[in-house]
């Protein structure tokens, strides 16, 4: 490891020390405010003089079933991303490795995929879910999911794919290993930086979708995370229960991080790992 | 005998549930977004359910009434019958009407029960298409204390409001309240603002956008004279935040003692004679003022909701009876002690009870009465882009980016153009 | 076709079927609505009305109504509000995230926790966020304004939101504190893929470490780089949801795909909302290309 002079240090501390600080702060903002009831949220004061665990009780015990609402989000989301990742490495296989006609143009066209506004397909995907009878399901959010997730995978992973040392894959073929072989020993150990972050944007990004999962579910039950936040109410029709709301993003967004702190050992971890060395 | 007796009460029974099986039903409905909206209607629905043989379902809509109104669209679209009664705001039966039963064979002339005004805003070419369940005005609340403060009486127009709340305002500030605003309201690019803007206008004799003939009347001196006067407020004594406000940003400032006068919808009287609230009996309720000069009079938008049965459900009479129970005189009465829901029957607002609970609903019967419409009915399925036309208008008036005069204008011609050949 | 381009082929077919499936009805349907006067009304109803959605009396472009000019028309200033937003925010967005990704790639302690923290903005659902931010930057409750104040750095509360002036910037500040993380961890996969002797190598002969930035990291990522620039893009030229809960959503401050919800959704004009969400495509797609145009960016390069 290099010596660092000590001014990089600590100027490295300070920017990470400010990095977090800005990160953060709205989200302590968001924690002290689900502590906080009543006429104390109009306050700006940021913490709370009363805290209370009523925000986060009531969200359990109230109406919504917020918690099937985080299992239904769990599951949709993992299916997604596991869904996309697993189509995307095969095909990011071919698009990154294997020269062949058309390949510019295939490109083009699945990223043309997700140029278009999430409202404009929202008549025509309604269409097709209830098609395909998946309406009113959790699962059904899948279908409009993978629409926009799909081509971001496959994108990332191409280009990840298309670092990848070309000596390595030679010599895999000299072993005598199959193509399927390649992408899933040799190359996937490789990749996970790209997988995880790539899966990681995904699942979050299919975790707070809004719109679509407003629309195509109907059932209380089947309901993910984000619909279930907006109806949290208050005790009008015009108020806005700013302690219900923290409270539940504060349980939202938790498991987005528990994820991230699990997964950071491979983010880290690659080429680290001797196989491009020598 | 008892034996005997009970055994004929059992094989009534038996045959009564029998009877009421065959043709019991499940009715989805969709009656609030809110706790206690949700609370009460949930009450009351289990409550008929339970008189009536069948089973209730409730379906919890969206918090934004934005949100609502679209996920019905999508789902008329679709000829779903998910949901089967669902709670329509005020402009929503022109918009919605080619999707909504019509009550008039269920309901059995208790329309005439409620007020006229709002059942007129829901019969649409002669279909009765929603049964009035509560009501809605704009008022205006004031500080009755600072105004004894100032020596000054409830003002009776706008430019009486607006003197008022300079000199108020001036005094708070120059005695330690920085943050002191004169008046508060709706600013925000949203129906709200459309709300706002129809009482200043109509109160200035403007008329109201579109009249009920379908003309396009909104470039008139009357009305340019509100938007101006309002523009003027901006800066002077609101605050340039108000062009964001919904009703909560209004109600949050006035709450926390920093206005002088608030307009809007009745919710907020309950709130602001709350136990923790820092304003709690300092508080009035009037009509708002009128416009000056001749054809000027106080004018509150009608706002509140109905309910009504879906064309697509899949036991509409179920159905409609329920709607009929919700809105039959003892669960409005119920309703409006225990939830201050405004109720839609006349006769109730005479009610000694009701009037116990709420003594502001006896004080404000003439608002309620003459309260204005929005232009819903006439522009039929087109309201919504009459209503955001007018309140882009109005909106580029308050943040000084047009004068009134252009901005009504360019108005008249867009309204033009969705109106294309006819509404 | 030899053997490499068939293995090609079958590797793709999972992920083309699956598109196929999820994307071509939605799509089709969507171009084929802007081409009908389709209301939400009655979706079976649409007649087809050729290109009088996209030009003409009651079309988006070169349309003789617009009194005042086309930018000054709902759909001009849509159109120009959000370039100027995407412009801006992915520039913004893109060094940011160099930044916080050069941080996170240096080895030191707490480091897994500053990278926790990090993706917080991300994390956090966009209605919870821009809601929270619409609160701290409230012009009368506002925390912001309250600090602001307090610092002496301004004399009286601004309506951050409110105030058309500002209005579209605080939302570019929401919105690169909100995906910053994004690019960050796009980046960081990259530089952690790079391979270490390149560094080393540097560092033995002495490069002044900015050097080493300018003429060996950046080539290097410039690939991946480019990439999360162009669907930051494709995000940015779309945005919604920042403007339509922070901003008053007048039609000074909306986005192109705000009218398209608007048209579509508020209004039930599903021909008029297609033919101006088909039209954002097809500008999204000239500035994809023009993009990778400039960045020369080629798409179908071999491996190294």
């Amino acid at each position: 490891m290099n010596q660092r002079p000590l001014l990089g240090t600590a100027l490295l501390y300070v920017f990470a020390a400010l990095i977090v600080a800005v990160s953060t702060y709205p989200f302590l903002y968001a924690l002290a405010t689900s502590f906080k009831s009543g006429t104390a949220l109009f306050g700006t004061s940021l913490w709370p003089s009363a805290p209370t665990w009523r925000n986060y009780v009531a969200l359990f015990e109230g109406e919504l079933p917020f918690g099937r609402h985080l299992l239904n989000s769990v599951i949709v989301s993992t299916l997604t991303v596991a869904l996309a990742l697993l189509m995307s490495l095969t095909a990011s296989y071919a698009l990154g490795r294997i020269e062949f006609k058309g390949k510019g143009l295939l490109l083009m066209t699945v990223l043309a995929v997700s140029m278009f506004p999430q409202v404009a397909v929202l008549s025509g995907m309604f269409e097709l879910i209830r098609a395909l009878g998946l309406y009113n399901r959790a699962i059904g959010l899948i279908v409009p999911y993978t629409v926009f997730t799909l081509p971001f995978t496959v994108w990332i992973l191409t280009t990840f794919m298309r670092q990848l040392p070309i000596d390595l894959e030679e010599a895999a073929i000299m072993d005598g290993c199959g193509p399927l072989r390649i992408v899933f020993q040799v190359f996937m150990p490789l990749l996970w930086p790209a997988l995880v972050s790539t899966g990681l944007l995904a699942f979050i990004g299919a975790w707070n979708e809004f719109l679509y999962a407003l629309t195509f579910v109907v059932e209380d039950t089947e309901r993910t995370v984000p619909v279930g936040i907006s109806q949290i109410s208050g005790a009008t029709a015009y108020e806005i229960p700013w302690g219900s709301i923290m409270a539940a993003s504060v349980i939202v967004t938790l498991p987005l991080l528990l994820l991230v702190l699990l997964f950071q050992q491979k983010i880290v971890s690659g080429l680290t790992a001797g196989a491009v060395k020598g | 005998m008892r034996l005997t007796c009970s055994k004929i009460v059992v094989g009534a029974c038996l045959s009564l549930g029998a009877a009421l099986g065959a043709q019991a039903a499940t009715i989805t409905v969709a009656c609030g977004g809110t706790g206690p909206d949700f609370e009460f209607c949930k009450r009351n629905a289990e409550d008929w359910a339970k008189k009536s043989g069948n089973t209730v379902k409730l379906f919890s809509q969206p918090s934004s009434t934005t949100d609502s109104l679209a996920l019905y669209r999508q789902l008329f679209a679709a000829k779903s019958s998910d949901i089967d009664v669902i709670v329509v705001d005020v402009v929503w039966p022109g918009v919605i009407k080619d999707h909504l039963l019509d009550l008039k064979p269920y309901s059995k002339g208790t329309e005439k029960d409620h007020f006229p005004a709002i059942v007129a805003n829901n019969t649409i070419d002669g279909k009765l298409l929603g049964m009035p369940w509560f009501t809605d005005a704009g008022l205006l609340f004031y500080r009755k204390d600072l105004l004894a403060k100032y020596s000054l009486k409830p003002p009776g127009t706008w430019d009486e409001l607006a003197t008022q709340a300079k000199k108020v305002l001036d005094a708070e500030r120059a005695a330690g309240k920085p943050d002191f605003q004169g008046l508060v309201f709706q600013g925000k690019a949203y129906e709200g603002l459309s709300c706002n803007a129809l009482e200043w206008v109509y109160s200035h004799g403007g008329g109201t956008v579109v009249d009920a003939k379908g003309e396009i009347t909104i470039n008139n001196p009357g009305a340019i004279k509100a938007l101006d006067a309002a523009a003027a407020w901006i800066g002077s004594i609101t605050p340039s935040g108000v062009l964001n406000y919904a009703e909560e940003d209004a109600r949050g400032v006035f709450q926390n003692g920093n206005a002088l006068f608030m307009r809007n919808w009745p919710y907020a009287w309950a709130l602001a004679q709350a136990a923790d609230s820092p304003i709690k009996d300092k508080v009035g309720v009037m009509p708002l003022p009128k416009g000056g000069g001749a054809g000027g009079q106080s004018a509150a938008t009608l706002g509140g909701w109905q309910l009504s049965v879906s064309k697509y459900s899949k036991a509409p009479a179920v159905a409609a009876d329920l709607v009929m129970f919700m809105t039959s005189e003892a669960i409005e009465k119920e309703r409006a002690i225990k939830g201050s829901y405004n109720p839609t029957r006349p006769a109730l607002y005479k009610d000694r009870d009701v009037l116990a609970a709420n003594p502001f609903m006896g004080q404000l019967f003439d608002v309620f009465t003459s309260a204005v419409a929005r232009p819903a009915t006439v522009t039929g399925v087109k309201y919504p882009e009459v209503s955001q036309a007018f309140w882009d208008a109005t909106h580029d008036v308050l943040s000084k980016k047009a004068s009134a005069a252009d901005s009504l204008a360019r108005l008249e011609g867009k309204l033009k153009q969705i109106k294309r050949r006819g509404w | 076709m030899n053997s490499r381009t068939r293995t090609a082929w079958l590797f793709l077919a999972p992920m083309l079927v699956g598109l196929v499936v999820v994307a071509a009805w939605p799509l089709a349907r969507s171009i084929w609505f802007s081409f009908t006067d389709t209301s939400i009304n009655d979706i079976a109803g649409g007649k087809f009305v050729g290109l009088d959605n996209y030009i003409g009396e009651y079309g988006l472009f070169l349309n003789p109504n617009y009194t005042l000019g086309f930018w000054a028309s709902d759909w001009g200033i849509a159109i120009r509000n959000t370039f100027k937003f995407a412009i801006v925010s992915v520039a913004l967005e893109t060094l940011a995230g160099l930044g916080v990704a050069m941080l996170l790639n240096q080895d030191f302690r707490g480091r897994a926790f500053v990278r926790t923290a990090v993706l917080v903005p991300w994390a956090i659902p966009t209605v919870v966020s821009a809601k929270m931010w619409g609160w701290m930057l409230h012009d009368q409750f506002g925390v912001i304004n309250q600090m602001l104040l307090d610092a002496g750095l301004i004399a009286h509360k601004i309506a951050w939101t409110a105030n058309p002036d500002y209005a579209l910037w605080t939302v570019v500040a929401v919105d690169v504190w909100k995906t910053t993380p994004f690019m960050a961890l796009l980046i960081l996969a990259a530089l952690q893929t790079l391979p270490g002797d390149c560094y080393e190598a540097a560092r033995v002969d002495g490069v002044h470490p900015l050097r080493v930035f300018f003429k060996v990291t950046l080539p290097l990522i410039k690939h991946p780089l480019l990439i999360a620039v162009v669907f930051r893009l494709l995000d940015a030229l779309r945005i919604f949801d920042l403007i339509y809960v922070l901003t008053s959503n007048s039609s000074s401050t909306i986005s192109m795909s705000g009218f398209v919800r608007r048209e579509m959704v508020d209004n039930g004009n599903m021909g008029y909302g297609s033919a101006a969400s088909t039209s954002l495509f097809l500008m999204i797609l000239a500035s994809v290309l023009l993009f990778l145009r400039v960045a020369r960016v080629r798409l179908s390069e071999h491996a190294r």
